[in-house]
């Protein structure tokens, strides 16, 4: 009936190549559909993004959600960005040395002012992040800070002293930041809205409530933000402050905070918004029809938690049973319809195997079938469960929310079907949900993940035997040592050996049953050109955007 | 005896509305369709045909195919049965529940009144998801809890109404004289002022059947109710919306049965108002 | 007169304060917190949140600090809305349901009263009918669906209205619709039924033996006590519309305060939904007592504070 979006940041952040990812449905995202007119600009150079909810912050500090971090990308510039092709570039930082032992980065600012007009200085930087690990400041993104020196110290309280944290502005214009230990993705973190630089003289005049009002939101990105109606709409124009103002096209960016995403498609379709995503799964097929959707692959696995502390799921050949019983090309085709693919192992598509460019997923190829009923069958009679006869009442448990239910509806057919085993549905309130994950109080249920860096550990270190986040009670003596090796391991050919021979263990074992890679989709005003559209920690880039004449 | 002779007369009198009979009629054909309709399709309610799905109304599916393939109208008479149950046993609980609090607090009057009412404004302000969450993390899903959970949520209306009916008619001169006779305020509640206040307690159960239609799928939405593939009219019809702008046909069968019931259960409740009535002779 | 007031205000005291409590420990009492997600918090960063909003304290002193605020009707701060507090929320999101909802109930009085007494007056004849089927109508479509058929219609196909948002009047027509559609209905059975009971009571036919016209005993006589159900019913009804519909006001994009009483529960932001509650309540109480004191205006027979013994 209702649904809350609210997506938390996929904090992807790696200094490299982002891979190119093929094979998805769909127009390709930001390129102008051929035969179209629409190469020159249009008179009005105004459009509307429906963000999708009002934003709970804007101050870069406490920000988590991904409609937060796309309004502050659009209002804010850090020491480096993506770019369109999605690789890193030098944003305030003009340039940056890195020490040989990896663990000192000294970063050279451009000349660049805020919307008050101050310059914008390296202690601008140090202020800002000292303040995001300061225990008061409450950030729940403190830890994308950890990788300073005593940064984590400082947030824990276990260190008072704030200058020992390893962030130093030497002058006005030079930066510079000292790690616990060598991290190669330190760079790309650098881009993200936690490491945005804010003006420190405006902020501790009102820490509480600096960004409320227009006037005080004081910032230094492409766009300034001039009115904010609350639970309404943002308006942002053009800064002509801005450094690489001359960059800038649009003059006017209206982001709404529409919720609903029946009325933000509504809205799409009246020409009321330009850009919407999300649009309700019942409509895909038909704005697909209509040639107005447009799909670009997400960093995300949709998958069954089993609970290997239950019966029979203490079985791997139940496990696997019930895996290879389920038909992922008619879930994805039929159900899901958002152009997913089928999942034939854990990690899903768009992380870098040893080779940058090559993609970890591709290089260790499926590791299963996508279905194989006859197979699963087997495996069950082999369990002692023939023809599903025996079988114990279990459920598969997932939050309330119509497109949860939809996939549910149809693995249980799929399992009655193939398997004759009859499972139960049940759903509960998210935070419920969790709890029960949490306490192991489930038979099967729903999860996802989605990548908190650019790379497959960020999928893989889950399921160690009693890791934070593995709700499934299984745990494998073989599968730590693998994930402890690759943790440690500087040579980036055996750490990723490592990985891809953990996950085949992951697999055979089966705790988990990946269903599918996820995507995300939207539709596009055709005239709007050059938006670029990425995984990361915003919806949409408007930074080249302009608008042709119909 | 002459109880018998009251109801029989009543009997007589609805007979002889014709409006209200087929509302009536209505109702029993509904109630006969919930329970063959599943049976006259070679579906079932969760039978999923993944290659036939958002299929039209046609000579294959009556009522056209759901989102994933299943028969519409097999769902349709399936949830009837649900939808039908939850609002009539809803709409009876409340009222059973909401006209004794009501009168009872409306009778009495002065201080018992007032901490009965503030009493009900407390009840009615802990907002319902909470409630609802609560009761789920107490209870088994399923048929019962929701007609716990609704039985004792949709009595305060009804309850508010009775008071006020009783509180305005408790001062007219037929009650004094009842009164002044030595009926007890049990007897005067009962004998004569309930009767009269037929009118508003019958509006607000056949006020309530609807109400507790979709009140239903959205507890069952929420897990406390009947789990799917399993689905009522309210779960059908809120799908259906979702899907107006591609599958109109969707929202229209459980919307439009819905509807009917509803029409059926005001106009029979108008007539048996009226035949109810004392003084409509 | 002055003494009931005083009563009622203290019994209004009393009700608030259990509302509170009873909200606040089942609140505490329902799985999850507010910093829960798919992806733990490590355990410093949890405990920095926890001490910001005063989350660790133990719950009795939660308790006794949430009504010590209460009792100086500060609500605290909002624990997901990161500048906001309560207060300032209630202050945003209220005018706009109110306005909705004054908009919505003018609406649905006026054409309940208007249908209601239609049917009355042609009881058993077309017009009754045709005002049996729409009021059906009305209410066995509920708001959820009645937006998303009217925004269909109206916004998306005919395109006569904007589908979302809030500050023109031409935004304000599809959900004041939307919102109306059921109340309407509703009144318009309580109307016709009570003033078939009215009509038929002896004071009416007295007046009619004295001659009065048709329309003239039933604005005169018979309105007035019909109207008592329908007070009843309004009563809650006006809290209710009054501070926002949930689904009425997602689907319209509308900043009213109808969202929170969903979304606070949903992300478990204690203080806003105590603080949303109460208010609710404290709106729900002074209709409820609008409503009894409009029973008298209406029938000054009717006593509220028992006198006789």
């Amino acid at each position: 009936m209702f649904l809350l979006r609210r997506k938390t940041v996929n904090f992807l952040a790696l200094s490299m190549t982002l891979l190119a990812l093929a094979g998805c449905a769909g127009k390709p995202a930001g390129q102008d559909k051929p035969g179209q007119p629409g190469t020159k600009p249009a008179k009005d150079q105004v459009i509307c993004f429906n963000l999708g909810s009002e934003p709970e912050s804007l101050d870069p500090a406490v920000v988590e959600g991904k409609p937060e971090g796309t309004l502050l990308n659009a209002v804010f510039d850090g020491l480096v960005r993506y770019g369109k092709d999605n690789k890193l570039q030098p944003a305030l930082a003009y340039r940056w040395d890195i020490s040989p032992d990896g663990k000192r980065y000294t970063f050279y600012l451009r000349n660049a002012q805020w919307t008050n007009g101050e310059p914008v200085t390296a202690g601008d930087f140090e202020y800002a992040w000292k303040r995001v690990l300061d225990p008061k400041t409450g950030s729940s993104y403190a830890y994308q800070l950890f990788c300073l020196k005593n940064g984590e110290a400082y947030n824990a309280g276990k260190l008072k002293d704030p200058s020992q944290v390893g962030v130093k502005a030497l002058d006005d214009q030079t930066l510079e930041v000292t790690l616990e230990a060598p991290t190669p993705h330190f760079l790309g973190l650098t881009a993200f809205m936690t490491y945005y630089p804010v003006n420190k003289k405006v902020v501790e005049a009102n820490p509480k409530k600096w960004y409320m009002d227009t006037a005080s939101f004081v910032t230094n990105g492409p766009f300034k933000l001039v009115k904010w109606e609350h639970n309404q709409k943002l308006e942002l124009v053009k800064n002509p402050t801005y450094w690489e103002a001359q960059q800038v096209k649009l003059d006017k960016l209206v982001m709404t905070t529409v919720d609903s995403n029946d009325t933000a498609l509504t809205m799409f379709e009246t020409g009321q918004a330009d850009f919407v995503y999300d649009p309700p799964k019942t409509q895909l097929a038909r704005l697909r029809q209509e040639d107005k959707l447009s799909i670009s692959p997400d960093v995300n696995t949709y998958f069954y938690l089993l609970n290997v502390t239950k019966k029979p799921f203490n079985d791997v050949r139940v496990r696997k049973a019930l895996a290879l019983a389920i038909d992922r090309e008619s879930l994805v085709q039929k159900v899901t319809r958002g152009g997913e693919k089928p999942a034939r192992a854990f990690v899903p598509e768009g992380l870098p195997d040893v080779d940058s460019a090559k993609d970890f997923r591709n290089a260790g190829g499926p590791l299963m079938d996508t279905y194989n009923a006859g197979e699963a069958r087997k495996l069950l009679a082999d369990a002692g469960y023939p023809g599903g006869m025996g079988f114990p009442e279990v459920a598969i448990l997932f939050n309330t929310n119509d497109n949860h239910q939809k996939l549910a509806q149809a693995i249980q057919e799929m399992w009655k079907q193939n398997l004759g085993i009859n499972v139960k549905l049940s759903n509960q309130e998210w935070k419920v949900l969790l709890k029960s994950q949490q306490s192991l109080d489930y038979d099967i249920s729903r999860a996802s993940w989605s990548a908190d860096y650019l790379d497959a550990m960020t999928f893989m270190d889950m399921f160690v035997t009693n890791g934070g986040n593995n709700y499934t009670g299984w745990g494998n003596k073989e599968y730590d040592a693998l994930i402890a090796k690759a943790k440690v391991t500087a040579n980036s050919r055996e750490r990723i050996k490592a990985m891809h021979d953990a996950e085949k263990i992951l697999i055979s074992e089966m705790p988990v049953i990946p269903l599918y890679f996820s995507t995300y989709s939207y539709l596009q005003s055709p005239r709007l050109k050059d938006v670029v559209v990425s995984p990361f920690a915003y919806y949409a880039e408007f930074r080249w955007a302009w608008v042709s004449e119909d | 005896m002459g109880s018998t002779t009251y109801w029989q007369d009543v009997w007589r009198r609805l007979k002889q509305n014709r409006p209200a009979m087929s509302g009536l009629v209505i109702i029993i054909l509904l109630v006969i369709l919930a329970v063959i309709g599943p049976y006259l399709t070679t579906y079932s309610y969760s039978t999923q045909d993944l290659t036939a799905t958002d299929q039209g109304p046609g000579v294959r599916f009556w009522f056209g195919s759901d989102d994933l393939g299943r028969d519409i109208f097999t769902r349709t008479w399936y949830g009837a049965r649900i939808s039908l149950t939850i609002g009539v046993v809803t709409s009876l609980t409340s009222a059973v529940i909401g006209v004794i609090y009501g009168g009872i607090s409306g009778i009495i009057g002065g201080k018992p009144d007032e901490l009965m009412m503030r009493l009900v404004e407390i009840l009615w302000s802990v907002p319902f998801l909470l409630y609802v969450i609560v009761l789920i993390v107490i209870m088994e899903p399923g048929l019962t809890a929701i007609v716990i959970a609704l039985g004792t949520w949709y009595w305060v209306p009804m309850a508010r109404i009775v008071r006020g009916q009783v509180l305005a008619l408790k001062e007219q001169d037929f009650v004094l004289a009842a009164r002044c006779l030595g009926a007890g305020p049990g007897r005067i509640l009962f004998r004569h002022l309930l009767p009269n206040a037929m009118g508003p307690i019958i509006i607000q159960m056949t006020l309530v059947i609807p109400e507790a239609i979709f009140a239903e799928a959205f507890l069952s939405f929420l897990g406390l109710g009947v789990s799917a593939p399993m689905a009522s009219w309210g779960v059908l019809a809120s799908e259906g919306i979702k899907a107006l702008k591609s599958f109109p046909w969707q929202l229209f069968f459980p919307a439009f049965f819905i509807t009917v019931t509803i029409l059926a259960f005001n106009i029979l409740g108008d007539g048996l108002r009226d035949a109810l009535d004392p003084r409509m002779r | 007169m002055w003494g009931f007031l005083l009563q009622r205000t203290v019994s209004a005291v009393f009700a608030l304060f259990f509302v509170a409590t009873v909200t606040f420990f089942l609140l505490h009492a329902i799985p999850g917190g507010p910093f829960d997600n798919d992806k733990k918090l490590p355990p410093e960063i949890l405990h920095n949140l926890e001490a910001k909003y005063h989350l660790n304290d133990p719950l009795w002193k939660q308790y006794t600090d949430y009504l010590r605020g209460l009792a100086l009707w500060d609500l605290g701060p909002s624990l997901k809305q990161e500048a906001l507090s309560v207060n300032d929320i209630i202050r945003q999101g209220f005018p706009v349901s109110a306005t909705l909802g004054a908009l919505a109930v003018s609406i649905a009085l006026v054409a309940g009263v208007t249908s209601g007494v239609v049917a009355a007056l042609c009881h058993n004849r077309w017009q009754d009918y045709l005002v049996s089927v729409l009021t059906a109508l009305g209410f066995a479509v509920p708001n959820f669906i009645m937006a998303g058929l009217l925004v269909y219609i109206f916004a998306y196909q005919l395109r006569w209205f904007p589908p979302a948002l809030w500050g023109t009047p031409a935004q304000a027509v599809l959900p004041a619709l939307a919102l109306a559609a059921g109340p309407a209905a509703v009144i318009a059975r309580f109307m016709r039924s009570s003033l078939l009971e009215v009509l038929q009571q002896d004071y009416i036919r007295t007046a009619k033996a004295k001659g009065l016209s048709q329309a003239m005993v039933v604005y005169r006589h018979a309105l007035r006590n019909a109207f008592i159900p329908v007070l009843s019913y309004l009563g809650p009804m006006l809290a209710t519309v009054f501070t926002g519909s949930f689904v009425v006001e997602r689907i319209f994009a509308i900043p009213g305060l109808g969202q929170y009483y969903v979304t606070g529960i949903v992300n478990r932001d204690y203080t806003l939904t105590l603080g949303v509650t109460v208010f609710y309540s404290v709106l729900l109480i002074t209709m409820n007592l609008l409503a009894d004191l409009g029973y008298v205006a209406l029938d000054p027979r009717i006593r509220l504070v028992d006198r006789t013994r």
